[in-house]
């Protein structure tokens, strides 16, 4: 065993020790994209020079660093996929692919990676596009600093700017994503970091998670999407200091939870939402020091949420803040500060002296009947509303604030 | 008809009351500029005090001048004049003071603080418009009022329920309705009750010009297909129209057959 892992190394060292350089353009010996990787060998470097390269079906088989100069572009004319990579190691840096092919049976990608680990793919420029970057069971991979720029118009003829399918510890960092129909894809893919990420004006979702699992995204910022990011049937997600803004319109949302547990969702601010989070069906997750400003709904609960915790967060000024579908309440609202609450606080220890109600009746009468939402702003409303306050009939008894705070939490 | 507008509109704005309305809305106008900041959140806290309080002043004004006026109205018609030009120019002349203070007390303050350049200047002027209306529709209503009750404090007793139950009552009734048919399809429902009463059908035009709309969900995408067309523009103003022409009918109709 010891001997294969030693000339294992000593391979790749070799090979690195006889890594050359391959150039690719107009005038060199290789002339093509695909010309050059066959003339390359294992860990050769292949530098592309500036110019336009009408290629498809480029097929990576061989651990090479591709280095584009200038970033030459390699246009794929509609074809079909551009470039697959199915080797390990592989590292492409500094390319702009244009003109991906569309088909309804194939999800055609710019670059593919297939069952490969270590691989890098960097300062990339991807426009015209079906799906752009598409890992397929691969591992320990980076996608680091590219620029996605889509056309998508209708949902059904569209992919995805950054998918990942069954693939485990990649790094997705610094991308830029627009106009695709979701920005970031993460489909069975576990232990994952998406990070510093700009997703915006997607026809989908900005961010969209199904069957993860111990999956970190932080300080990303999810702009004006069909729906901010969606995270379904995953457990252990980690959700910090993102930015949800200006997800807007009858069906949309900042952050959708649907059937998750044991997540963490701290330091993100929802900002100019219809709804800020929409929550279904999931358990044990804690929300701590978000900011919910602006939006129609901060928060609206749908069925089976249990033991979930809302700590130090803000809400200031949410049409509602609260809504809340039944009468029984197992989740904890605690030291928030609601710039709708009225209450006083005598002995100034900045914590209001009487509990505050996050959910109006009125709330509650939407989620029951979703017509009589019409009468939004009514002064009959703010009246019921005002009775329901002083003594509640409705909405849950026990779901209160009991440590409201005076000021706006700072942290 | 012209004569008796114009000595009605003159007297009207002589007295303090206009005076005291007209300020009230420059301050308002000038307290949510300037603590706001923000012309279309200026536009939505206007929707909620203009919806409540034009029709409160209009029908309490209309049923007072109507009432301090009497003396005036019989010895007017004394004179060889069509009863129906006293009746409506003293109508008219109380609407278009009241709508001008409305008008002049918000726009000058919006104007000064650059609506012109500003993209609100639609649902601002969608505001004075319902906002209008609403002046017309309700001092006719009071004056209908007025003229069937000879009892000033029975007058003030059901101008008052008038507006209570428009502004109030009616969308209780309408959300107990909403709520008790709940299984049957609610679209046709909800959009003929907003209809039929001016002030849920001035609220919902503005509030669907606004931003807020998309918190209308479903609802709101079915108002929005008909309020939005040029038809259900159309039909809406002309539904507010109704409710200005119909009492006016009536305020003529009574007043000729009305022994003084």
């Amino acid at each position: 065993m010891k001997i294969k892992i030693v000339t294992f190394f000593a391979m790749i060292i070799v090979g690195f020790l006889q890594a050359q350089t391959v150039e690719v353009c107009k005038d060199c010996t290789y002339k093509t994209f695909s010309d050059g990787v066959k003339a390359a060998k294992d860990f050769d470097t292949l530098i592309i020079k500036k110019g336009t390269y009408k290629e498809y079906n480029i097929l990576v088989d061989k651990p090479l660093t591709i280095i584009g100069e200038n970033y030459p572009v390699i246009d794929g004319e509609l074809k079909g996929e551009i470039i697959t990579i199915v080797s390990d190691s592989v590292t492409v840096d500094g390319l702009f692919i244009i003109n991906v092919g569309t088909s309804y049976t194939e999800d055609y990608a710019a670059i593919r990676v297939k069952r490969s680990m270590y691989f890098v793919i960097q300062n990339v420029v991807l426009e015209k596009l079906f799906f752009g970057i598409y890992i397929e069971k691969s591992q320990y991979g980076k996608i680091f600093h590219n620029k996605i720029i889509g056309d998508a118009v209708e949902e059904y003829n569209s992919g995805n700017g950054i998918q990942l399918w069954y693939s485990k510890n990649v790094e997705i960092e610094h991308n830029f994503v627009q106009h695709v129909r979701d920005g970031i894809y993460l489909e069975f893919s576990d232990d994952c970091l998406i990070k510093n990420n700009v997703s915006t004006l997607n026809i989908r979702y900005g961010l969209h998670f199904m069957f993860s699992n111990d999956d970190v995204y932080q300080d990303n910022t999810f702009e004006n999407n069909g729906a901010g990011v969606a995270v379904m049937f995953s457990k252990r997600i980690k959700m910090y200091n993102n930015i949800f803004k200006e997800n807007w319109g009858t069906a949309s949302y900042g952050l959708l939870l649907k059937e998750i547990n044991d997540a963490e969702i701290t330091g993100n601010s929802f900002e100019d939402n219809t709804i800020g989070i929409n929550i279904e069906g999931s358990n044990r997750i804690n929300y701590k020091h978000n900011d919910f400003i602006n939006n129609g709904w901060a928060i609206k609960v749908k069925g089976a949420c249990y033991t979930n915790s809302f700590t130090e967060n803000n809400f200031l000024y949410n049409s509602f803040d609260i809504a809340y579908n039944s009468n029984v309440n197992d989740n904890v609202f605690d030291k928030n500060y609601w710039s709708n609450y009225t209450g006083y606080d005598l002995n100034k220890n900045g914590i209001g002296d009487i509990p505050y109600r996050p959910v109006k009746l009125f709330s509650y009468i939407v989620n029951r009947t979703p017509e009589t939402i019409i009468l939004l702003r009514s002064l009959f409303i703010d009246i019921i509303d005002f009775s329901e306050k002083v003594s509640p009939v409705f909405t849950p008894d026990n779901l209160l604030d009991n440590n409201p705070k005076m000021k706006r939490i700072e942290w | 008809m012209l004569k008796i507008l114009k000595y009605s509109f003159y007297d009207l704005m002589r007295s303090r009351w206009s005076y005291v309305y007209f300020a009230f809305y420059l301050l308002l106008g000038i307290v949510l500029l300037f603590l706001n900041n923000d012309l279309s959140k200026a536009v939505i806290t206007l929707m909620n005090v203009i919806i409540v309080l034009v029709p409160l002043i209009g029908t309490i004004f209309g049923v007072m001048y109507y009432y301090n006026s009497k003396e005036f109205t019989e010895l007017l018609l004394a004179q060889p004049l069509k009863r129906s030009s006293i009746f409506l120019g003293q109508y008219l002349g109380v609407a278009i003071s009241l709508s001008m203070s409305l008008i002049l007390g918000l726009g000058l303050p919006f104007i000064f603080y650059g609506l012109f350049m500003s993209s609100a200047i639609w649902d601002f002027s969608l505001l004075l418009i319902t906002g209008t209306f609403l002046t017309f529709i309700f001092t006719a209503l009071a004056f209908n009022i007025a003229l069937s009750n000879e009892n000033k404090i029975k007058g003030f007793g059901y101008a008052i329920l008038l507006w209570l139950f428009l502004a109030i009552i009616y969308d209780g009734i309408f959300l107990m309705s909403l709520i008790m048919f709940e299984d049957y399809p609610l679209d046709k429902l909800s959009l003929i009750g907003t209809m039929l009463n001016p002030i849920d059908l001035s609220r919902t035009l503005i509030l669907l010009k606004l931003d807020i709309s998309a918190l209308l969900g479903y609802t709101g995408a079915v108002f929005k297909q008909f309020f939005g067309t040029n038809f259900g523009l159309v039909v809406s103003i002309g539904m507010l129209a109704v409710w200005v022409i119909l009492p006016v009918f009536r305020i003529v109709f009574k007043a000729k057959k009305k022994d003084f």
